[in-house]
């Protein structure tokens, strides 16, 4: 029942703001839809919490700790990012960038958006995971190109091109371990359910399995935004409405990783080597060192921040290629925060870029004195994601490099070395847009600055202190993929 | 092994070869011809060309090496050669053994090497460009000749030509798909090796297009006679190659003397309507510029790969 | 080896599958490449509804009919339709010359066909020999979405990767559960309609379809 709501509210969402989200009212619209969801979600995780993990409608869905907690997370952020979006839409409508029409269709597919996220972290079916994340790319690639210049539309199309490619080849993948499947558990429909593939994972085909998780890692490793896979994800986060970075960045990412993780589950099961954990690996410290290099030569900072997504994901990737329980822990906090943080960031900076009218990093300075509340949250963004002690980024990454010490210690100066370059290099242009001589303007609707603050603080707090229930749950789905 | 039977067919089929090759010429110029409402020069046009060419007098330029005298021998050489070893009448020549498939393409690149060579001894400039053009369809269009021999050699488990038609018109019906594959790319490196009409056109002396017909422009007499004639053999061996690997039904085999009508027969009737779908083939499609040439034969090496490559792929 | 027929003639549209593909990347001309895709389609249609004949799996009768009516049908239609819209009959050009690209799909043919033997020896059905054929045609695609220039070519690239796609899952498991088949259906023609609206914007903006003007956003 729960789990109807949770992916029902936000379906419903997409469809009702389609007819009326060109209206006055709309983002207040789906603000409530998404604060909806945000509850059902709540629900879930409490009868999750107080049963334990379930199947439903047919073994079709099913719920575990692993999946909860991001489903609770997806929820959340949604929530306070459609909060963000309702001043910070209307700021972009009076500024001509957009138009009713449009409007509408953002409201529409940003709810449409919501649902294939949950769908995908939801659903049992491996093959509807996949038409999920497909779905999530096409709901959207309109909204990258919302602005329709030039730039936003080559964002849009290289988008679209690379994800949908990417994901062709997860297809693959997936039609293989169907083929794997299928000779444990007889053809049907029960062959692509993950509850039963988790449980005859060691008979499975070792050979096959092999292969399809090459092509699985690269299809969704394209989503999550690995190297050397990632060319979409700068421009459509520069290019598109910050809305949507913030959602592409927090959300998408660990959903896509999510893909991923679950399939080296299976694929360990069946190999029992550790195969898939060093791809997973090299693939992850590459995307932080080509990402932290790539970071000081950002002018746009909605481009920067893209980056250093790229840079957090292949610190997870390369936490849960290690596997264990430690680094399957970290790896799982650090999605938690790393999305907190880097919505809160987006947040921050849609407002300042809004202010100053341009995403240029040069051309934006001292936004402390304009408007304090924008250029603290700002900083403190900056703070959280260089990992600075005491925010939970740095409870995560600390937790991850000395389990790297120990297991994999050759990695360490890799990812030392590119955490030092990324803290250089965003320090060094954040430090001036926010103190220093002042460009900004004022906005004609009061910037929404609350979630930017309940995000940091709870950022904060995950770095002071883990509550015990939160802990035990991040433990138990560690348990499941570690 | 060598027995009368064999002796025979090999007799009979090199001989065949040299009288038919020209008649069959003739016979893909009627048909052309009739396809483009021409009432035609008749069949025995080339016959008639070749003997008036042998009663005149050879040309040769001043500067001309003796290697430019001997190309129209080595070329009939050759030419005869792969004519007789093809079996187009019978499977039991005793000549085969001399030349597998591989030899057999070794055979037909000796004679372009040969032509190439005394294209350019002259020194005109019409020459080195035919040369030119020549080994340019030559390297694309041996490597395709080669894939498709190997496809059906790889059905028979043998390179023997003689082997292979065995095999092929032994096996029960099946669809091959890497046949039809290869079959393909034989007509198209047919067309392309003979000078026909997608490739080259054999009828027009045109500077910008030609090849075959630039290398030879300094021959005359009964040099040019016997390139002539070479180059009917040559068709005629092309076309003996196509219908020993993709249609080998009713040739002799062993040594069975009652079976030779019936081999003679077949020939004939596969020969007419091969000829009569050259003709038609070449009636229908439009020559290409000169520089799509190297596109169309990699086309036909992609095919025979592709045809080679599904055998195994079907086999595993 | 004894071979039914079917399976015969499953092998026999396999290859004709992977001929178009390679005729696709040779291919010059828009209007072509929509009927070979489409060809492309009735090919997949036909082997789908020979294999579901032969193994008496009804969904796939299904995924045939969908296959038919959406690839031959209804995608081409659309495409039609864009084109004719946009102007765009005019020549294909290719990043590379097309005998390199083809000598390029040869190698990736080969590199396909090593990839996929060893799981198709493990495979128990009728059309096992198939999955490397599958898998060259979805890397041919990709081939050839990497060496055209213009949108819709590329379009029609991603179209035929998924008809790849769809010929593995035919050929090595008898398809997937008609649930996601039906999902990969419907992720494929939203994707189209995308594409559709994707290329008046583009034109809106730069007056062309070609992706050489969308080159802006780089590293510098």
């Amino acid at each position: 029942m729960e789990i109807a709501l949770v992916f029902g509210i936000p379906l419903l969402g997409g469809l009702v703001l389609a007819l009326v989200g060109h209206k006055r009212w709309a983002p207040e619209v789906n603000a409530l839809m998404s604060f909806a969801t945000f509850c059902a979600a709540a629900l879930l995780t409490a009868k999750v919490v107080a049963d334990g993990p379930m199947t439903a409608l047919d073994e079709q869905f099913f719920v575990d700790p692993f999946n909860v907690f991001l489903v609770a997370l997806t929820a959340f952020v949604g929530f306070t990012t459609a909060l963000f979006s309702r001043p910070y839409m209307r700021i972009e409508e009076h500024h001509g960038r957009v138009n009713a029409a449009r409007l509408r269709l953002y409201h529409s597919m940003y709810q449409l958006f919501s649902f294939t996220m949950v769908l995908c972290l939801l659903s049992n079916n491996v093959g509807i995971l996949w038409v999920a994340l497909e779905g999530a790319t096409l709901s959207t690639v309109l909204l990258v190109s919302l602005y329709r210049t030039p730039a936003s539309l080559e964002a849009a199309w290289k988008y679209f091109i690379l994800c949908s490619v990417g994901i062709a080849q997860a297809l693959f993948g997936v039609i293989l371990l169907y083929f794997a499947a299928e000779k444990v558990l007889g053809p049907g429909g029960t062959s692509l359910l993950w509850t039963h593939l988790y449980d005859v994972r060691h008979q499975l085909e070792p050979t096959v399995l092999s292969l399809a998780f090459v092509f699985l890692l690269v299809g969704y490793g394209t989503k999550v935004g690995l190297v050397p896979l990632h060319n979409w994800l700068p421009d459509a986060h520069a290019e598109g409405p910050t809305p949507i970075s913030a959602v592409l960045s927090g959300l998408l990412l660990n959903v896509a990783l999510y893909a991923v993780v679950r399939s080296k589950v299976l694929v360990d099961g069946a190999l029992g080597t550790g195969f898939s954990g060093n791809l997973m690996m090299g693939f992850g410290l590459l995307s932080v060192v080509v990402a932290a290099f790539f970071l000081s030569r950002q002018k746009d900072i909605k481009r920067m921040f893209a980056y250093s997504s790229i840079e957090h994901m292949g610190i997870m990737t390369f936490a849960f290629g290690m596997g264990g329980q430690v680094a399957a822990f970290a790896g799982l906090l650090h999605m938690t925060v790393h999305s907190l943080t880097k919505s809160a960031i987006f947040f921050a900076v849609g407002h300042a870029a809004q202010k100053v009218g341009t995403q240029v990093m040069d051309d934006i300075r001292g936004l402390v004195e304009i408007s304090p509340r924008v250029g603290w949250g700002l900083a403190l963004g900056t703070f959280a994601i260089l990992g600075m002690p005491p925010f939970g980024v740095f409870a995560s990454e600390f937790m991850i490099l000395t389990t790297a010490m120990h297991e994999h210690s050759w990695a360490t100066p890799f990812l030392l070395a590119a955490l030092g370059v990324a803290f250089a290099a965003i320090f060094r242009k954040v430090q001036p847009m926010v103190f220093g001589e002042t460009t900004a303007a004022r906005l004609p609707h009061p910037p929404a600055l609350a979630p930017v603050f309940v995000h940091l603080a709870l950022v904060l707090m995950l770095g002071l202190y883990i509550p015990p229930y939160l802990a035990g749950w991040y433990r138990q789905a560690a348990a499941l993929i570690g | 092994m060598i027995d009368a039977a064999g002796i025979a067919f090999q007799i009979v089929q090199s001989v065949l070869a040299v009288l038919i090759g020209p008649l069959y010429v003739g016979w893909v110029n009627q048909c052309r011809a009739w396809l483009q409402n021409r009432s035609g020069p008749g069949l025995l046009q080339p016959y008639y060309m070749l003997a008036r060419l042998f009663h005149k007098e050879p040309v040769i330029a001043e500067h001309a090496s003796p290697l430019f005298r001997a190309t129209p021998y080595v070329l009939f050489g050759c030419m005869w050669l792969a004519g007789g070893i093809v079996p187009a009448l019978a499977t039991d020549l005793p000549f085969a053994p001399a030349a597998d498939i591989i030899a057999l393409v070794g055979v037909f690149a000796l004679a372009r090497v040969f032509l190439s060579l005394a294209a350019l001894d002259i020194g005109t400039s019409f020459g080195g460009l035919g040369a030119r053009r020549e080994m340019m369809v030559g390297f694309l269009a041996e490597p395709a000749m080669l894939m498709t021999l190997f496809t059906a050699a790889f059905i028979s488990n043998s390179t023997a030509l003689t082997t292979i038609v065995e095999t092929l018109a032994h096996r029960e019906f099946a669809i091959y798909p890497s046949l039809a594959f290869a079959a393909v790319a034989f007509l198209m490196v047919l067309l392309a090796e003979n000078a026909r009409v997608p490739v080259d056109n054999p009828a027009t002396h045109l500077e910008l297009t030609m090849i075959h017909e630039a290398m030879i422009l300094e021959y005359s007499g009964r040099h040019l006679a016997l390139i002539e004639w070479a180059s009917a053999i040559k068709l005629f061996a092309y076309t003996a190659i196509g219908i020993a690997l993709f249609a080998p039904w009713g040739i002799a085999e062993g040594s069975n003397w009652s079976a030779l009508p019936v081999a003679l027969v077949a020939l004939a009737a596969k020969l007419v309507l091969a000829g009569a779908g050259l003709a038609a083939l070449e009636t229908v499609s439009a020559k290409f510029r000169l520089f799509r040439a190297p596109e169309f034969l990699s086309t036909a090496f992609l095919l025979a790969v592709l045809g080679m490559l599904i055998h195994f792929l079907g086999r595993g | 080896m004894t071979t039914s027929l079917s399976q015969q003639l499953v092998n026999l549209l396999a290859a004709a599958l992977l001929l178009i593909a390679f005729a696709m990347l040779s291919q010059r001309r828009v209007l072509s490449l929509i009927r070979l895709f489409a060809w492309q389609g009735m090919a997949l249609g036909a082997s789908t509804a020979i294999v579901a004949y032969s193994t008496a799996q009804h969904h796939l009768y299904y995924s045939a009919a969908l296959t038919v009516a959406l690839k031959v049908v209804l995608l081409p239609w659309i495409l039609h339709r864009l084109i004719d819209k946009l102007y765009v009959r005019w020549d294909v050009e290719t990043l590379i010359n097309i005998p390199t690209t083809m000598l390029v799909g040869i190698g990736l043919a080969i590199f396909a066909f090593a990839l996929a033997t060893p799981i198709s020896e493990m495979a128990s059905t009728v059309t096992h020999s198939t999955l490397g054929i599958a898998l060259a045609s979805v890397l041919l695609s990709f081939l050839m979405m990497i060496v055209r220039r213009k949108a819709v070519p590329q379009v029609i690239g991603f179209l035929s990767m998924e008809n790849g796609l769809f010929f593995a899952a035919t050929s090595a498991t008898y398809g997937m559960p008609l649930v996601v088949e039906l999902g990969v259906a419907l992720d494929v023609l939203v994707g189209t309609f995308i594409f559709g609206i994707f290329f008046f914007h583009i034109r809106e903006q730069f007056d062309s379809l070609e992706i050489r003007h969308m080159e802006k956003l780089k590293e510098d």
